[in-house]
């Protein structure tokens, strides 16, 4: 095996550093306080990089960026700590019109998606439904040349700055919740939608979106009528490729070597010379190792045109779990200093642990939680039956 | 980049997998375990040019890159073989590369006589519990910073031990000194040791892991195959999930000693660390999932739980090699991060 990257991704990656190391400013890092993960100066200047439409093939308008390169940029934005949610779904949604949606959403939307001019929200998950996102009851019913939208999503990320939402809806109750599904693309500014904030535990505003005869001309139906699960396979297969995550732990723990390197130790001396501290760190730092390996083996299999949907299932799951439990490590390794939050005046280097330890959780849960993952695994990768479920 | 093996790998791993399969079964590996050392097998080893596979041509060997050899180690793992090929084929290559005209060299390659490595210090001219050290005829150690040669006889007599590996007390202070201040070429060869062995400990928690599996499939509880019980489908995600990233691993640290990488001593103990974890996990979990009869001396599942521990506990205790790896990568004084 040849783990060396070939000299144009080396080069392509020093390029992202120097970008990201101007980008990425603090002022940046104190936007996402408002709770939005967003900064539209670093998303905008990432589009003018063509960076945005890296992900998305040449013939069909984008970067035709290959997907180690991809990675190698994912990689460098969560080093940097860059808020990357916005251009996840950018690319995401992007890549899902370009492949199956119509010429209109190609030509309104796409662009716009691409350049930074709007944004994206994923509209999936409902109050009842999550995991099993097939059971989704918001409701389109045609009129016409018309469709009339009625019901609610839950977790509905970046609907309060975002201009479009890809809505998965119900079209026929009659038939197995896999065969009545249909997607649509939503003008956050149609006649009847309500945004209700969500607050979280990770000071992260998500939203309830409510949707009350919310009418849409056909030309904003993505895919078949009650081809949804299509759409959902494809939208899954670019989540997986361009998710991201993979490097979570490096600033938790560069930000708990920077604490333990003043903090005094009990018995004199630094924090940084505590045997069991340092035992952790490396253990983390090999847990890291071991998601640098899953990320370039993932691009690896993409750029190669092999499926990699299990590497992204393991890579996830290896990712948020061993995040979650270094963000613990160092917090105990912090005692009631890791408690202390960021006042008002403090810059987004303070307390990062703290925050770290607040947003962890929620990596094992959102984008497919453990155990959905663990399924996956069980069953694609060891060839287990299908659970009872 | 290519995260795949070559043709050339792909032949070998057929070739020894079907040997290993084939003259190293279960039976062979417990007829073996009062030694820990199946004289037939490393015979045949030598036929196929096992030992000195991954020694230069110029000195009689195969030339091959320790990549091919990880090969090898992977399948030897994969059935438990009983015979010290890791510990010899890194000793072989420090020999030469410290005395290439040392007497014993041709015989080590050509696998007539057997070499290994201590990978402890020794303390008071004596290495303790050497991995092969109860067969070895030449034992390379570190004694007072010296790198040094040492055997003659084979004690023939291995200290009864939990993963039924050749251990053995082997004396080093009266041996012939290969660099007086050795410390480095010895590193190098416990690093090659150590990704060699991860790739090993891989092979052999792949082959826990399929027993586990194919178990669980066969017994069935309350009408169905246990394996279908999704508590039991978890517990072997998580393990064969940490199992896909110690193999990635652990190539990349055998890729990244063959190619002269900077990070490379970091890599291999990175490696061998999360490897020799991932194996006991693999093998805890398969063992679980076979229920009463795992804790069977007659099901293979508990050869594997047992030598999973051995092979990792060689080294020393996992929380020492944690904290010499921390001062690797955290200097004591550092002021800033090294996570990246
Ligand atoms: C901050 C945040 C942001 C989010 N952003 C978005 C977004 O932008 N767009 C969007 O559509 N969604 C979003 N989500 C929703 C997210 O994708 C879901 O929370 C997730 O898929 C889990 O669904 P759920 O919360 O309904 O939990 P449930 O599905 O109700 O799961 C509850 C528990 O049961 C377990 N469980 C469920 N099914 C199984 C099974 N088959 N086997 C074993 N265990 C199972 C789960 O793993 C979990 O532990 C967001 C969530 C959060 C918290």
């Amino acid at each position: 095996m040849d783990f060396s990257y070939p000299a144009d991704v080396e080069a392509f990656r020093t390029e992202v550093q120097e970008f990201l190391t101007e980008h990425v400013t603090d002022a940046v890092l104190e936007e996402v306080d408002t709770g939005t993960v967003h900064s539209d100066d670093l998303h905008k200047a990432m589009a003018a990089k063509g960076w945005l439409s890296g992900a998305v093939p040449t013939e069909l308008g984008g970067g035709g960026m290959s997907p180690l390169k991809m990675s190698v940029l994912i990689e460098e934005l969560q080093l940097f700590r860059a808020p990357i949610d916005a251009m996840g779904v950018a690319i995401g949604m992007a890549s899902i019109i370009l492949e199956l949606g119509n010429d209109f959403l190609k030509g309104e939307v796409v662009p716009r998606l691409l350049s930074g001019d709007a944004l994206g929200a994923f509209g999936y998950s409902e109050p009842e439904s999550g995991s099993d996102v097939a059971a989704a009851q918001t409701k389109a019913v045609r009129d016409g040349d018309e469709w009339v939208i009625n019901g609610q999503k839950m977790w509905t990320t970046m609907a309060h700055v975002a201009d479009y939402v890809i809505l998965l809806t119900r079209t026929n109750p009659d038939v197995p919740k896999h065969k009545g599904l249909t997607f649509f693309i939503v003008p956050l500014d149609s006649p009847g939608i309500e945004i209700q904030p969500v607050w979280t535990m990770g000071y992260e505003r998500s939203n309830a979106t409510f949707y009350d005869e919310v009418r849409l001309d056909d030309k904003w139906r993505l895919g078949d009528v009650d081809g949804g699960w299509n759409v959902m396979k494809t939208a899954l297969k670019f989540e997986r490729g361009i998710a991201g995550g993979q490097f979570y732990s490096p600033p938790l723990i560069d930000a708990t070597i920077d604490w333990a390197t003043d903090a005094p130790a009990p018995d004199g001396g630094a924090m940084i010379d505590d045997p069991g501290l340092r035992e952790s760190l490396v253990r983390a730092m090999i847990d890291v190792e071991v998601c640098r390996c899953f990320a370039q083996k993932t691009a690896y299999l993409a750029d190669t045109g092999a499926p990699f949907g299990v590497e992204g299932s393991m890579t996830k799951l290896f990712a948020s779990e061993t995040f979650k439990k270094h963000s613990h490590w160092f917090m105990d390794a912090m005692g009631p200093d890791g408690l202390v939050k960021r006042v008002e005046g403090d810059g987004p280097h303070v307390a990062f642990v703290e925050e770290t330890f607040r947003h962890a959780p929620v990596t094992t849960i959102y984008g497919g939680t453990s155990e959905i993952n663990r399924n996956m695994v069980a069953e694609a990768h060891l060839g287990l039956p299908r659970a009872r479920r | 980049m290519r995260l795949e093996m070559t043709d050339d790998e792909i032949a070998v791993q057929e070739v020894f997998a079907g040997f290993f399969a084939d003259q190293c079964p279960p039976d062979a590996v417990r007829e073996a375990a009062d030694l820990g050392h199946s004289p037939d097998l490393w015979k045949r080893l030598a036929e196929m040019g096992a030992p000195g596979m991954a020694v230069a041509v110029e000195h009689g060997g195969g030339g091959a890159t320790l990549s091919d050899l990880a090969v090898v180690a992977a399948e030897a793992g994969r059935r438990l073989a009983p015979v010290p090929l890791i510990e010899h084929a890194v000793a072989v290559r420090g020999l030469i590369a410290t005395d290439p005209g040392h007497d014993a060299v041709a015989d080590l390659v050509a696998g007539d006589r057997i070499a290994t490595l201590a990978l402890r210090a020794a303390i008071e001219g004596e290495a303790r519990l050497v991995p092969g050290g109860a067969v070895a005829d030449v034992v390379l150690g570190l004694a007072d910073g010296a790198l040094v040669v040492g055997g003659d006889a084979a004690p023939g007599a291995a200290q009864a031990n939990t993963g039924d590996l050749a251990l053995a007390n082997r004396t080093l202070g009266d041996g012939q000194t290969l660099a007086a201040a050795g410390e480095t070429e010895w590193r190098r060869m416990v690093s090659e040791w150590q990704a060699l062995t991860a790739v090993g400990l891989t092979g052999l928690a792949q082959e826990a892991l399929s027993l586990g599996t194919t178990y669980a499939m066969e017994r069935e509880q309350f009408g169905v195959p246990v394996g279908s019980f999704q508590a039991v489908q978890h517990g072997f995600a998580n393990v064969a999930t940490s199992l896909e990233g110690a193999v990635f691993l652990a190539h990349k640290a055998v890729w990244a000693l063959d190619s002269g990488n900077a990070d490379a001593d970091r890599l291999a103990a990175m490696a061998f660390l999360f490897a020799g974890e991932t194996a006991q996990a693999c093998a805890a979990a398969s063992l679980q999932y076979h229920g009463g009869y795992g804790y069977a001396e007659e099901y293979d599942i508990q050869l594997y739980y047992r030598q999973a521990k051995a092979r990792t506990l060689v080294l020393g205790p996992p929380s020492a090699e944690y904290r010499r790896l921390a001062d690797v990568v955290l200097a004591p004084d550092s002021t800033e991060g090294a996570a990246a």
